[in-house]
């Protein structure tokens, strides 16, 4: 299936090298899809792949608008914010794409969102970041399918704070890490919590060695890795071959599948973080297991994961909006996603009106190795947070009028 | 700023010279490379990652770290030499830039031949058993592998130097950075003294990436941020120059560590704030010869 | 690659070659001209002319100064921000912001030639790379560029000029307009070559002693022409920001400056046309192997790696020498 996609590519990016003669049909419904093919974030970006591609296949498979087909154009963005705004100028320009969905950092779906909006076309963003709800970057065109950091450390933070336990963070010195921080704070202080300090360390360190002893010597109960991808890999690593374990809780507001795959069970044994999805969630959610099953069915049996079914969602939604507004137009589309109840893989979902972002449960997840009933079962569910607008921050807070 | 204290601090240092130590190697690998053979080894980082991954594969066949320790970097070296002989022979005599493009598409390709062999995301390294445990060094606890990266760096450099200075094959290196005509001019075989660099010098980095490796993990990534602080930390002490190599590792990894504690958002330039100070005060580094590259 | 001795002899070329020689600013300016014509999409040809643009500013410095500079990020980067922080911020004029980010990053390149210029070889490289990291860090610092969420809102939809108004959201007007630019650097770039000064600084990189010898000051060149370098890449800079919208923290990162290294190594320098073949070829090889498969990086590599086995004088510069220009 790949290598004939990859084919296809090939013969319409040379197809379109030559002068295009005009179709006899119309044209089919494109969605644009840049992510990070090449960098940290690869594999990540191939589940995301995967996923919009069954979505489009769901779509086609039921008739489509119509009779007329969706049809999905993968870029590589390289994670590079340059590129990917390249990307959408170039898939909007050339491609007449009809829609982006993609971005799998915070500075990249802002530079993604940055285009589209100039020129009218949805963008769905389906990674983690609180400043594009903000409304300097928010467009009545921008939606964001992802939990945003306030969200997750609202549920997370509820879950394991307790009144008058010591808390400690160890931030990654951007604006991801300083989101969670700032989330977790106000968490910590609703529930009774002490913040006993933070330790900030840049993004990207290998080493932490410098930060652990520091961060053991103020005792806290719980420590909370504010980093994602390899620095949370590499910083709860460290910190377990310190042995700090053994005397205090690790929780970490995102524990991705990809990390806890390429870290070990060793390293996450015993932590506690926050996700979008997890599929044993099919037990109790019956969207996600039939989504599941179409999942593993077009894929060896694979289980879906948490960033690739983000991205699932997003399409899956957008396209059921196109067929409510029985059109591909944007502005009728806009206002068809902007009041859509959908769905897709997790139970209820909708977009807020103030800032389009999508309400959604959050799940808290602890990492399981000793209860594993086969080799994908990684994570154990502990809770799931229903989607609410207390999770988010307020409308006026984000300054809209 | 609270909880510093004297023992932080030391511990602090303690922690500088691992660091220190792994930049060390590294430098030294690429000093020889440009001493010797005036080659910008851009894909030194590459072989820095690759030595990592071999040790991953290693360790599959054979559970044992020691095996590892020795293997990689024969593995890594093995490849250097080939690629001495077939890639970067061909481009000597014709300047500086020829190497370096071509390093820099060879990094590339490493890179992306990891990345179809091992996966994207990277894979999980443990730690050996019997360094997990943590060591009383005087000022604190201190983790045990890390001492044994640093003692482990001190037995390669001793080896290195007296292999440069006490056997008549390190006599013919140090002849040939001074003066390679003369040395050809005596009959030896220039061409397969800096094949033999080279591998050396790959075969350093391998070993490097394998010792870094229960430290962070790995991934095809890793040796991209690493090639640049080996650049520093090399032109730092001085092109050419070993105990400059050493001295300008162990000084970056320390100030590092240092920044961390009292500076945190400047721990990532303040490499690059001593190199343009070195470098304003001595052009030369530390203890780089005026001539060799001007 | 970066010794090319003038021959004292030139061979009789043929006439149009002849003419192109004499005429390469014109000529070059027609062939970028109808260069999105000939490419998969304007958005590639775009930065096939901002990098084209950025690898000239570069190539004066390296290919006819013989210096190599691993810190040009600077000044493409200090260019971007300037244009973008004076739009988006300050809402000024696209004729304001692109003229302030000019001066900026020349002031900039000021500082860090009074800096560098006493090293040299592979150390003068070092400290630019050094330099311009502690810029990288400065500005990301700055709350105002936006960390590494990068600088957005740098919206310029339309261009008023009297008695015209270009749409800047359609690609291809938006390539005429910054062609505009990029033809008056050319331009500017060809005189600086032809002057007096222009002889001194290829004398410069052939033997800096005997230019010493016969009194030039070649601090106060080799500065000049670190300025003006400095000048045309935050040009460069400037375009870019406008081009994508916003800026990019990795706009001031070591990685862009490797990028311009290697685009000029690729094209050939101390040729006219060098660079533009450089980013051309460089953005384009990654554009259409990214498109056709996700191990692109493995194709670009082997490339590379042909390239400089079987093209030492870069790939325009085999073409000249085939040509037998020069």
């Amino acid at each position: 299936m790949n290598f004939i996609r990859k084919w296809a590519h090939a013969f319409c990016a040379a197809a379109s090298l030559s002068t295009s003669v005009a179709y006899a049909q119309i044209p089919p419904i494109k969605i644009g899809l840049p992510v990070p093919l090449t960098g940290p974030y690869g594999a990540e970006a191939k589940d995301q792949v995967k996923n919009a591609e069954l979505a489009v296949k769901e779509f086609n498979d039921a008739g489509g608008l119509n009779g007329r087909k969706a049809e999905l154009l993968v870029r590589d963005d390289k994670l590079n914010p340059g590129e990917a705004a390249t990307r959408a100028l170039e898939l909007i320009e050339k491609d007449k794409a009809n829609f982006i969905v993609g971005g799998l950092s915070a500075a990249t779906q802002l530079a993604i969102n940055n285009v589209t909006k100039q020129r009218k076309v949805i963008y769905i963003s389906i990674s983690q970041s609180d400043v594009i709800n903000e409304s300097s970057d928010f467009s009545r065109y921008t939606f964001h399918e992802a939990l945003n950091p306030h969200m997750t450390t609202q549920a997370v933070g509820h879950y394991a704070f307790k009144k008058g336990m010591r808390v400690a963070f160890l931030t990654a010195d951007y604006a991801y890490g300083q989101e969670m921080t700032r989330g977790f704070t106000r968490v910590a202080k609703e529930m009774g919590a002490d913040v006993v300090g933070e330790l900030k360390h840049p993004l990207g360190s290998s080493d932490y060695s410098t930060f652990l002893p520091r961060l053991q010597a103020l005792k806290p109960d719980i420590l909370v890795f504010n980093n994602f991808g390899r620095d949370n890999q590499v910083s709860i690593k460290q910190a377990t071959d310190f042995g700090m374990k053994k005397s205090m809780k690790f929780v970490t507001p995102i524990m991705t599948y990809t990390s806890r795959l390429a870290a070990g069970p060793h390293v996450y044994e015993g932590v506690v973080g926050g996700t979008s999805y997890f599929w044993s969630i099919e037990d109790k959610t019956a969207s996600a297991r039939i989504f599941n099953d179409q999942y593993k069915a077009s894929n060896d049996g694979v289980y879906p994961s948490d960033y690739g079914s983000m991205a699932y969602s997003a399409v899956k939604s957008l396209l059921a909006a196109v067929k409510t507004a029985g059109t591909a137009d944007t502005e009728k589309v806009v206002d068809a996603l902007a009041s859509l109840k959908y769905d897709t893989y997790k139970g209820q979902q909708y977009y807020r009106a103030c800032d389009h972002q999508s309400l959604q449960s959050v799940l808290i997840i602890e990492s399981n190795s000793k209860e594993a009933r086969n080799p994908a079962d990684v994570f154990k569910v502990l809770q799931v947070v229903p989607g609410s607008e207390k999770l988010l921050r307020g409308c006026s807070e984000l300054g809209f009028k | 700023m609270d909880g510093i204290t004297a023992q932080l601090l030391g511990l602090q240092i303690f922690t500088g010279l691992a660091l220190g130590a792994i930049y060390v190697l590294l430098a030294v690998g690429l000093s020889l490379i440009f001493g010797m053979l005036t080659v910008v080894n851009f894909a030194h980082g590459a072989f820095f990652m690759v030595g990592a991954y071999a040790g991953y594969s290693l360790y599959q066949i054979f559970p044992n770290f020691w095996i590892c320790l020795i293997g990689v970097p024969v593995i890594t070296g093995a490849i250097g030499l080939l690629v001495e002989r077939f890639l970067v022979r061909p481009l000597y005599g014709r300047g500086i830039d020829y190497p370096l493009l071509l390093t820099f598409g060879l990094a590339y390709v490493m890179v992306e031949l990891v990345r179809m062999g091992y996966g994207k995301q990277g894979l999980p390294f443990d730690t050996p058993e019997a360094l997990q445990d943590s060591v009383d060094v005087f000022v604190g606890q201190f983790p045990a592998y890390r001492i044994f990266v640093i003692v482990v760096t001190a037995v390669i450099l001793v080896g290195l130097w007296f292999f440069i200075e006490k056997t008549s094959f390190g006599l013919i290196i140090r002849a040939g950075a001074r003066d390679p005509s003369i040395v050809r001019i005596l009959g030896i075989d220039i061409t397969k003294v800096w094949l033999i660099v080279f591998g050396l010098g790959t075969g350093i980095a391998g070993l490097a990436g394998v010792l870094s490796a229960p430290l962070q993990g790995i991934t095809p990534e890793m040796g991209g941020s690493v090639l640049i602080i080996s650049f520093v930390v090399t032109v730092v002490g001085g092109m050419g120059s070993l105990v400059g190599a050493v001295i300008a590792g162990l000084l970056v990894g320390v100030v590092e560590s240092l920044a961390v504690l009292f500076f945190p958002e400047g721990a990532k330039v303040s490499m690059f704030v001593i190199m343009a100070l070195v470098l304003l005060v001595k052009p030369q580094g530390l203890f780089g010869r005026s001539g060799l590259m001007s | 690659m970066n010794t090319q001795t003038k021959t004292l002899f030139t061979p009789r070329l043929a006439a149009p070659m002849q003419w192109i020689q004499s005429h390469r600013v014109f000529a070059s300016i027609l062939l970028l001209a109808v260069f999105p014509w000939l490419t998969p999409n304007q958005s590639v040809a775009i930065n096939v002319l901002i990098y084209g643009l950025y690898a000239l500013g570069f190539n004066l410095l390296f290919g006819y100064m013989g210096m190599l500079s691993f810190g040009h990020a600077a000044f493409f980067g200090i260019g971007a921000y300037t244009t973008g922080i004076l739009i988006a911020q300050y809402h000024l004029q696209w004729w304001i912001a692109i003229p302030s980010a000019m001066a900026l990053s020349s002031a900039v390149a000021l500082v860090m030639g009074l800096l560098a210029i006493r090293t040299r070889g592979i150390y003068f490289a070092m400290v630019t790379l050094a330099l311009s990291q502690c810029v990288y860090f400065l500005v990301y610092q700055f709350p105002v560029s936006g960390g590494e969420n990068g600088l957005r809102g740098v919206n310029v939809p339309e261009v008023v000029l009297p008695g015209l108004t270009l749409d800047l959201l359609n690609p291809t007007v938006k390539y005429y307009f910054f062609l505009v630019f990029v033809a008056l650097a050319l331009w500017a770039v060809s005189r600086i070559l032809a002057s007096p000064f222009g002889g001194v600084v290829e004398a410069v990189r052939e033997n800096e002693a005997r230019t010493r010898a016969c009194g030039f000051d070649v601090e106060r060149t080799k500065l000049l022409t670190f300025v003006l370098s400095g000048a045309f890449c935050g040009l460069a800079g400037a375009l870019n920001a406008i081009h994508l919208s916003s800026v990019p923290i990795e706009t001031l990162h070591y990685e862009t400056s490797g990028l311009v290294v290697m685009i000029c190594l690729l094209g050939g320098m101390g040729s006219f046309l060098g660079p533009f073949v450089g980013a051309a070829l460089f953005l384009m090889i990654q554009d259409v192997f990214s498109i056709w498969t996700e191990h692109w990086q493995l194709y670009v590599g082997i490339v590379f790696i042909i390239f400089v086995l079987f093209f030492p004088k870069g790939v325009w510069g085999t073409v000249l020498e085939k040509l037998n220009v020069h």
